[in-house]
């Protein structure tokens, strides 16, 4: 009898080990199962915003968890599946920007400083390097 | 004072830039919805107050309606219930309502308790009609327009404000009572 209550104790308690991870859901196939942890970690939470659906302890998150695995099994790709999830919320739910013409600006910013900046050096070393080639006895000014 | 030009120039331009990212993202801090502009989610779902009727979107078509996505569990939604009983009396757009993971017993008894502002209550139990909507917070409130296209989505209580500044210009002139 004892044994038996003590078997239903480490049960229960086992049981609050799975209710306390975010996240139980196990996918028999290994490849799918991958597949899902990857997407649930580029996903966003959108209502709590800094964490993705993987982590977040959220109802919203479980739901869209639910909807990653459902379309996984559907035989959906990757990319199918964020399209997925952007054609009802929005690019913001990505953690990973997609190149759009809206922010290609910002893609290519550091491109643009970068060229911005190759050309002001090159300009500097020119006019110093034609200053020098002026004065041939040497930098240093007086004579 | 020549030299201090393009410098001077550079920080405008990045000044200008981030100044126009800021002020112009359309209401700072919300996210606009993917869906307007766009046709509606389609729709068969079970009818909370007459289970023999499902709401259907197909049924929707050819005249406006404001989708509004609630809870029992959601305290801002106790909070704009008194306006959605205006906009109810008010007679310019039917309110069909989305009860959102809940739980049919309550969500009736709130209804009972608060008076019932919506035309139909869709109920939406297991979240994924919600999920086809982009819904992320309740409320959330949608005006579809007769054609079946999401013209406007208003994140959180529906105000007084987003109600005459929002969603009454875009509706049609009311129908002269008289005829």
């Amino acid at each position: 009898m004892i044994r038996t209550g003590q078997v239903l104790v480490l049960t229960a308690l086992l049981a609050c080990a799975a209710a306390w991870a975010v996240d139980p859901t196990h996918l028999a196939d290994p490849k799918l199962q991958a597949r899902y942890v990857a997407l649930t970690h580029e996903l966003r939470c959108m209502q709590c915003q800094n964490e993705s659906i993987a982590d977040s302890p959220v109802d919203l998150a479980a739901d869209l968890r639910r909807s990653v695995r459902e379309l996984l099994e559907q035989g959906k790709s990757d990319a199918e599946i964020r399209a997925w999830m952007v054609a009802r919320y929005g690019d913001f739910i990505l953690f990973r920007p997609r190149f759009i013409w809206r922010n290609a600006w910002l893609w290519s910013a550091p491109l643009v400083l970068l060229a911005i900046g190759v050309l002001v050096s090159w300009r500097i070393v020119r006019t110093r390097a034609a200053l020098v080639a002026a004065e041939p006895d040497g930098a240093d000014g007086e004579p | 004072m020549k030299r201090f030009l393009l410098p001077l120039g550079i920080f405008a331009l990045v000044a200008v830039v981030l100044g126009v990212g800021i002020w112009r993202s359309p209401e700072k801090g919300v996210i606009v919805s993917p869906l307007l502009g766009k046709p509606a989610p389609q729709f068969s779902l079970p009818n909370l107050t007459d289970p023999a009727h499902p709401v259907r979107s197909a049924d929707l078509r050819g005249r406006w309606y404001l989708f509004n996505v609630w809870g029992t569990w959601c305290v801002e939604c106790r909070a704009e219930h008194a306006m959605l009983l205006n906009v109810q009396r008010s007679g310019r757009v039917a309110l069909i309502g989305l009860n959102w993971r809940d739980n049919d017993a309550e969500a009736l008894s709130w209804l009972q308790q608060l008076g019932n502002p919506y035309q139909t209550v869709a109920v939406d139990r297991s979240g994924r009609e919600a999920i086809d909507w982009g819904v992320y917070a309740a409320p959330e409130t949608f005006l579809v327009n007769p054609q079946g296209i999401v013209v406007y989505k208003h994140i959180g209580a529906l105000t007084e404000e987003a109600w005459t500044r929002e969603i009454l210009p875009r509706l049609p002139p009311p129908v002269a009572s008289k005829s």
